[in-house]
Parts: C-alpha cells; structure tokens; sequence
C-alpha cells in the first residue's frame, strides 16, 4: 500500500516536472518563445501593452510578471486544463488535444494490442519448433526488421498499400463525405484508415516474439517443468499454465517500454499518414513555431504515458502475485 | 575504448580468483579461495586467509613483464579473437560497421561533393556510371550526398552512445552503490526521463534549443538526453546484487574509497554489459536523428540521410516511381549499419558470455540462429 501511494506520488512528481519544464524553456531561456513573441508582435500593435496581454492569452505567462507570480500563476491555470491558445489553428490548446487524444489511444492501443498477441504467439511456436526451418526464418526476420527503422517501414508500406495496389488511403483518419457517428460505413472508414498506421507499427514489433522465444526456451529447460511431465499432467496444462504464463511474465516489462515508445514513435507515424493525432500536430506546432500548441501535445502525451505506465506498475502485482508488496518497478 | 575495457576488466580476473582488493602484484594461481577456507585461522586483519595473504603479496614465481602481456594477449586479443572468428555475426556486423567507418574517412576523399544542377534531373539509379545511385530533382548526386552524410551521422551516433552510457552508468552505479538518500535522489531523477517519451522530448527541446545545436556532437548528446534513462535502470539493480556480493565486502572492509570499489570493483562487472548497449544506443540514436531530420525538426546546414529521405518525401517520391532511388538509399544506409550494430551487439554478447557460447558449441553451429539475451531485445524495443 505504502508502495502504490510512493508510486503515484512519484507520477505526480513526473507530470509537475514536466510542467515545469515547459514553463523554464518557455519563459527562462535566452530568446525565449515569449520575449520572442513580444518583440515581433508588440511593434506592429497601436498599443504595445496589448502584447503583453496577448502573450498571457497564447501562452498563460504574462512577461510583466515577476518569475515566481508568472510560474504560479502558469501552473494554476495548467491545472485548470488551459494550455493557451494555438496560435497557428486558432483554437486553445486544451481543444485541439481533446479532439486529437482519441485517434491516438485508438491507433496506439491496437498497434500494441496486435504486435503483442502476434508476437507471443508467433514466439510460443518458434519456442516450441526450436531450430527448425520455421524457427530459423522467424527469427531472421525478426532480426532484420528490428533494424529497419519503423518510419522506414511506414514509408514502404505506404508506397506499396496505398499508392502502388490503392488498397488503402494514403492519408487521413477518417472517411470523407461519410456521417461520423456510430454507423457501418463511418466505423468501416476508420478502421480503414487506420490499417496501415497499426500495420507499420505491428512489422516493425518483431522484438515481442524474440524475447517470448527466449523466454519460453528457457522455461522449458526448468526443473519444475521437468517434475510436471512426471507428474503427468496433460500437455495443454503444462503450454498455457506452466509454460505461457511464467514466459509472458517477464514482457510486461517489455510491454512498459513499448508504450512509452510507442507514444514517441506516434509522433513520426501520424506525420507519415497525415493521421490527425497528438503527434501530428506537434510536428504542424513545431513547423509553425507554434510554441503554446507544441509545449501542450508535449505535456499531454506526456501525462498520457505517465498514466499508461502508472496503470500497469499498479496493476503488475495483480498479474504476478510475487510482485505484490514489494518495492518492485514493472518497468 | 579497447583499452579502457582491457584495463579494467584485469582487475576482474584477479577479483574473481578470491583475492579481495585486486593488488597490482598478485598473480591469481597463487592462492584459490578454496586453500583459504581449509586451514583458517583468524587473525587481526579479520579475513580467515592462508599464510599466502594477499596483503603480503607472497609468489613462489615471480610474473616477468613478458609474461603479463602474454597473458594479456592471450585473455583480451587471442581468445575473444578466436570466439569472433568462428562466428558469422561478428564478421559480418565488424565487416558493415567497418564499411560505414571507410566511407564516413575515406571515402569522403574519394567522392566528390555534389551542387545543385551538377547533374542531369532525376536520373534514375544504375543508368548513368557518372551518377551510379542517380540525382535528385535538383540534379545533385544521390550517392555523393549519401557519402558525404556519413561522417556527420557517425560522430552523432559516437557522442550520443558515449553520453547515454557515461551519464547512465554514472547514475546507476553511484544510486545502486550508494543507496538511501542519494538513491532516492537520482532514482527520481531517473524515473522522470523514463516516463517522459524521448521523441517528443527531444523535438521540444531541439526546437527551443535551436541556436546551440550546431554540430553533430551536441546533437547527439541531446539525442541521448531521451535514452540514458532505461540504461541507468537496468545497472542500478544489476549493481544492487553486485554490491552484496563478498568481494565487495571485503574492499569495503579494507577502508577502500567509494571511488576505488565503484570504478575498481564493480565497473569491471558491468564492463560486458555496458559495451552491449553501448552499441544498442548508438542505433537508438541514429533511428532518433533520422526520424527528426526526416521530419524537418532538426536545424540541418547539408544534406545527410534524415534530410534526403525528407527532401525525396517533398519531392512527391511516395508516388513517384522516378524518384524511389532518391528515397530508398538513405533507407538503406540506414538499415544497412543498423544491422550492422545488431549483429555487432549479438556477437560481443556472446564473446562477453560463456553461457550462450556454450550453448552453441553444444548445438555445433547446426543452429545459426540464437536469441539474443533478453535485456538486448528490450533495448530493440526503443526507437
């Protein structure tokens, strides 16, 4: 218990860095976003002192404010859900992340979900073939394509899918001309265009069936598992109860560093598909200097991973009853 | 690099012969930890030690300098030579890696630095001997510009992997090692940079840092600004066991520094470890430029292989057949040293390893292909 409090605590922690973070390189640092802006906004308005207020209203930092009122006053109003106001889409942060949030989650949570029950799969037979033709092609491939750079594998797939055989959209995330709602087609539509997106993000996740492979060959040369055949327990027993479950253990750490990752990776993937998530319009803040917008997907994708990673520490010691009290990390 | 690995880890083999404090003179065979335990008498200094203690240094033969660089030669070059030789990976991993390194010095001589209009527009690869892998739409050549990125891409992949290991082994060492409050501090510290996801943090930060990143070595230090955190990590708890061990322990009673027993004692340990994602982290951080390059975050002064692969994306190469040269050679350098590295780590691994080599000489090199250890995939699972 004590433990779950120091782990939220420790979450917190993270998010309020972050923040941090964000107000110190938008506020502190020379040619800074917000001296920057009042030096190119302020002579073009009748009344420099508007600029100032305009600087408040884009970015919640008044740069008449002493530091300590300023940073107060910045993460009151972070707390309150106001990121500012973008100033390339013209709409406040905290909207455009909301509408962007869902797309993301969804085309993440599925390229997760995917490569880790193919990948376990997939690495249980490979384990269980040790050394055949199959085993050895298997984990060629997922050798190479470890190497191959996801974004590398997003631009072929998206070459050969979308713009070669046009079996897929080559941008967008929703269907055109097509009710949103929770009807066939629209549903249809979007699972569409997410194909690709999930699909790249699945090749490129060859890593899950290497380590379920490792890990179930090693379990297999256990010595309980040894005194489970004597004891004659059925096959089916042994592969789900013995062997699957003391193999599949170990990757939900992996499965924490695929989030966070995954996230990041995100960012460069919505940009290859013109898929309108939260890395999407990072990279459309970044290009337009769009400061306020940036800072806000950084922080939202942060706390994002940061409640993805505290779900699953908290719920690791559900899943491994030896982890349950201890000071133990999932990651 | 070599060196320093070498000259550590001889301290390891003097350690791990039961000789507490790695005393410069003694030779291993001198005394095993078994002869100690059979005739034990307890005397002042604490330890149950034979009359060979290791505090007098006592050696029926005397080990002439030739003999120690024989035996250095024998433990550092022959054998882990002998291990490489006899396996496909590490000859193909040195072989690409080694490639890569002759272009990025040499063959930055031997080609020449292309210009716009140098050539004719979009001539496709292998048409023109002029422009083996063909010229953009602006008629400059693929293969010079992929050449002359090399250097560049090599010195960022160098200062970042060498910043994520310097700064993660510090941490991990000295938070493990150390533990109550400093631990609580740099573990904190750690398990903020774990949480916050790299790429964005780093696209944040190149963008308001953009005046001071001008040269690949800052680059890629801001690079592994997102990448040292899972490695400190993994030490901390690795030196976490390691610390109880008993040859710490008696260092620890022999009133050694902290200094001494962190970079003494347990670096030597963490040595195979470290080398291992040494090379994991340079392919994390060439993946990490490219993509930030290819997105057009990075501020760029010429081309490289990130600002290619962008250029040819702008250029309509997607649906494009004309310009699929343009876009698949930076593509290709790209996955081509990354293999480079993975086979690179697999093999040191192994050399690092008696347990996996072991298995493969069982097996007789019927089976070609092994899994890596399992924090080696993990590392794979980064971008």
């Amino acid at each position: 218990m004590n433990w779950k409090i120091r782990r939220f605590g420790q979450a917190i922690f993270t998010v309020w860095a972050v923040m941090t973070l964000a107000f110190f390189l938008t506020r502190m640092m020379p040619g800074n976003p917000v001296d920057a802006f009042v030096a190119r906004v302020g002579p073009e308005l009748d009344n420099p002192q508007e600029a100032y207020e305009l600087a408040e209203i884009y970015m919640n930092i008044n740069p008449q404010d002493p530091i300590h009122v300023a940073y107060v006053d910045y993460m009151a109003s972070m707390l309150q859900g106001d990121m500012g106001m973008s100033m390339s889409q013209n709409d406040s942060v905290a909207a455009i992340m909301a509408e962007a949030i869902p797309w993301t989650l969804f085309v993440m949570s599925w390229a997760i979900f995917i490569g880790f029950a193919v990948g376990i799969s997939i690495g249980a037979l490979m384990a269980y073939w040790e050394g055949s033709k199959f085993d050895v092609a298997l984990t060629g491939y997922a050798t190479i394509i470890t190497s191959i750079p996801f974004y590398v594998l997003a631009l072929v797939l998206l070459i050969t899918f979308a713009y070669r055989l046009n079996w897929f959209p080559t941008s967008g995330r929703r269907p055109e001309g097509v009710e949103a709602g929770f009807n066939i087609p629209f549903i249809l539509g979007i699972i569409h265009h997410a194909v690709l997106p999930v699909f790249s993000m699945f090749v490129a996740s060859g890593v899950a069936s290497l380590t379920m492979r490792g890990n179930s060959i090693r379990v297999l040369g256990e010595d309980y598992l040894r005194v489970a055949r004597l004891r004659g327990l059925p096959d089916r027993t042994i592969a789900v109860q013995y062997i699957a479950r003391n193999a599949i253990l170990p990757m939900y750490t992996g499965l924490m560093i695929a989030i966070g990752s995954m996230f990041g990776g995100a960012v460069v993937l919505e940009e290859i598909f013109t898929y309108r998530g939260m890395g999407y319009y990072m990279i459309q803040a970044v290009r337009a200097r769009d400061y306020p917008l940036m800072m806000g997907a950084f922080t939202v994708i942060t706390i994002a991973v940061v409640i993805a990673l505290l779900i699953a520490d908290l719920t690791y010691g559900k899943i491994d009853p030896r982890a349950g009290n201890e000071d133990h990390d999932a990651f | 690099m070599r060196s320093e690995d070498d000259s550590t880890t001889t301290n390891e083999s003097t350690d791990a012969a039961g000789a507490p404090g790695s005393v410069d003179e003694l030779i291993p065979d001198s005394g095993g930890s078994t002869d100690d335990r059979s005739d034990a008498t307890v005397r002042s200094d604490g330890g149950t030690v034979d009359t060979d203690s290791p505090f007098e240094t006592t050696s029926t033969v005397t080990e002439t300098r030739g003999d120690r660089i024989d035996r250095f030669l024998e433990e550092y070059i022959r054998t882990p030579w002998s291990i490489l030789r006899n396996d496909w990976r590490a000859m193909v991993g040195f072989a690409i890696v080694s490639f890569y390194i002759i272009v990025g010095t040499v063959g930055v001589y031997l080609v020449d630095s292309t210009y716009p209009a140098h050539g004719p527009q979009m001539v496709g690869a292998f048409e023109n001997w002029d422009f083996p892998l063909g010229t953009t739409s602006a008629g400059r050549d693929v293969l010079a510009m992929t050449v002359h990125s090399t250097p560049s891409i090599l010195i960022m992949m160098a200062s970042g992997a060498v910043f994520t290991i310097v700064v993660g082994t510090f941490f991990g060492v000295v938070a493990g090692y150390k533990g109550g409050i400093v631990d609580t501090a740099l573990s904190t510290i750690t398990d903020v940079f774990i949480n916050i996801p790299g790429l964005p943090l780093v696209i944040v930060l190149a963008t308001l840092l953009e005046d001071w990143i001008n040269n690949p070595v800052t680059l890629g230090v801001l690079l592994a600004v997102a990448a040292w955190a899972g490695l400190a990590r993994a030490i901390r708890s690795q030196v976490l066991t390691i610390r109880n061990e008993s040859f710490v322990e008696s260092a620890r009673a022999m009133d050694l520094s902290t200094r001494w027993i962190l970079t003494k004692e347990i670096l030597p340990h963490l040595m195979p470890y470290i080398v291992v994602n040494m090379v994991n982290a340079a392919r994390t951080i060439i993946f990490a430029a490219v993509a930030l390059y290819f997105l057009g975050v990075l501020p760029f002064s010429d081309a490289n292989w990130g600002v290619m692969l962008n250029n040819a994306y702008h250029a309509g190469a997607l649906y494009r057949p004309s310009a699929y040269h343009w876009l698949l050679t930076p593509m290709i350098a790209i996955s081509g040293i990354a293999i480079g590295l993975i086979l690179l780590a697999q093999s040191l691994d192994r050399v690092f390893n008696p347990r996996i080599r072991a298995r493969h000489q069982d097996v007789g090199g019927d089976e070609t292909l092994e899994p890596d250890a399992e924090d080696d995939t993990k590392e794979m699972m980064n971008v």
